[in-house]
């Protein structure tokens, strides 16, 4: 671990000094439904008209690591070429059961489930190559989870910047003040990746975020 | 005929002292707590494990949730006091006395998620839903 902290470290001072780095890998994660396929699309589609990947009420429907390269995002008169790694969601239990509630058969649920455990796994392993992370966190609810307390420590023990944001404001139940004092050290915006609403902070956030890369 | 409720016949906390993984690597200390939890046990471990040990037992829960039958996981809290509320020298303290012992300021509760339903943590308060 302390290695791979050093690595990091030397390949952010290595970039910083000696080259300009093509473009920034930008990683989306939290738990399962915060909507952080949505944000990705949401961006995707902002800056080059193609969505990244399907949504869907039932957890779990990212089950692996899909992302997008030479994703040119313009703040201001800014330019900045970003990779946007859209990660699985992070979850400590797994019960294909709860798939079989959304009227899935139990084959079907099985396999979603093997499926979603291996995601987590490669979710985390891809933490390491990220240079920004934006965890995404469902406003409506309870934001203290371990899982996103986890996700954020781990981000903080690599060296990697992060941007805590709280999705879902459009509805009714979104409380960005509850996440703000669960995240008290780090800047949290509230978007709706789902209306668009909040995008413009959203990317000064992100292109604020970027200098510490 | 209706579904069969599995019905908590009865319930085994395990408190665990930090001095039993403190001299332990990050493996082991995984081991030691994931064993406890597949014995259908509650652990509460006095302090708290590492970042990267804690994304560490998130991983191994996954690898068993596909190879151990019937384990779905596990439920997982850790409180400690809020940082804000110490003064500058408390947090100079605190923070020298984790770096030489870790962390033992805390608590960490892992349960099997086929037993612990819910564990629902506000700043100051956990509560434990059972199933």
């Amino acid at each position: 671990m302390k290695m791979k902290i050093f690595r990091n470290f030397a390949k952010r001072m290595f970039s910083i000094f000696f080259k300009k780095r093509k473009q920034i890998s930008l990683g989306f994660y939290g738990p399962p439904n915060s909507g952080k396929t949505s944000l990705s699309n949401r961006i995707c589609k902002d800056w080059t008209g193609e969505e990244l990947g399907k949504v869907s009420k039932i957890p779990h429907e990212t089950r692996e690591v899909q992302f997008k390269e030479e994703v040119e995002i313009k703040y201001k008169e800014k330019s900045l070429k970003f990779k946007l790694v859209d990660t699985p969601g992070i979850a400590t239990k797994i019960d294909y059961e709860d798939f079989m509630k959304s009227k899935m058969n139990k084959k079907d649920a099985q396999k979603r489930a093997k499926e979603a455990t291996q995601g987590v796994i490669e979710a985390i392993q891809w933490l390491d190559d990220m240079d920004a992370v934006v965890v995404v966190i469902d406003s409506t609810i309870n934001p203290y989870s371990q899982v996103n307390i986890t996700i954020v420590g781990n981000l903080v023990a690599r060296k990697i910047p992060v941007l805590v944001v709280a999705n879902k404001i459009d509805l009714k139940k979104s409380d960005i003040k509850k996440v703000s004092a669960a995240f008290p050290e780090y800047e949290v915006v509230g978007i709706s990746a789902k209306t668009g609403k909040n995008m413009d902070e959203f990317y000064e956030s992100v292109f604020k975020l970027t200098k510490y890369t | 005929m209706g579904k069969r409720s599995k019905k908590v016949k009865g319930l085994t906390l395990q408190f665990m002292p930090y001095s039993e993984i403190a001299g332990l690597d990050s493996v082991e200390r995984i081991k030691k707590l994931l064993k406890i939890v597949l014995d259908n046990k509650v652990v509460i471990l006095q302090g708290r494990l590492r970042p990267e040990e804690e994304t560490r037992l998130i991983e191994d829960t996954m690898i068993m949730i596909g190879n151990i039958k019937g384990f779905k996981g596990v439920e997982l809290a850790v409180i400690s006091q809020n940082k804000d509320e110490r003064s500058f020298f408390q947090k100079m303290k605190f923070g020298v006395a984790r770096a030489l012992v870790g962390q033992q300021d805390a608590l960490t509760i892992i349960g099997p998620a086929t037993i612990v339903k819910e564990m629902k943590k506000d700043p100051k308060k956990l509560e434990v839903m059972m199933r």
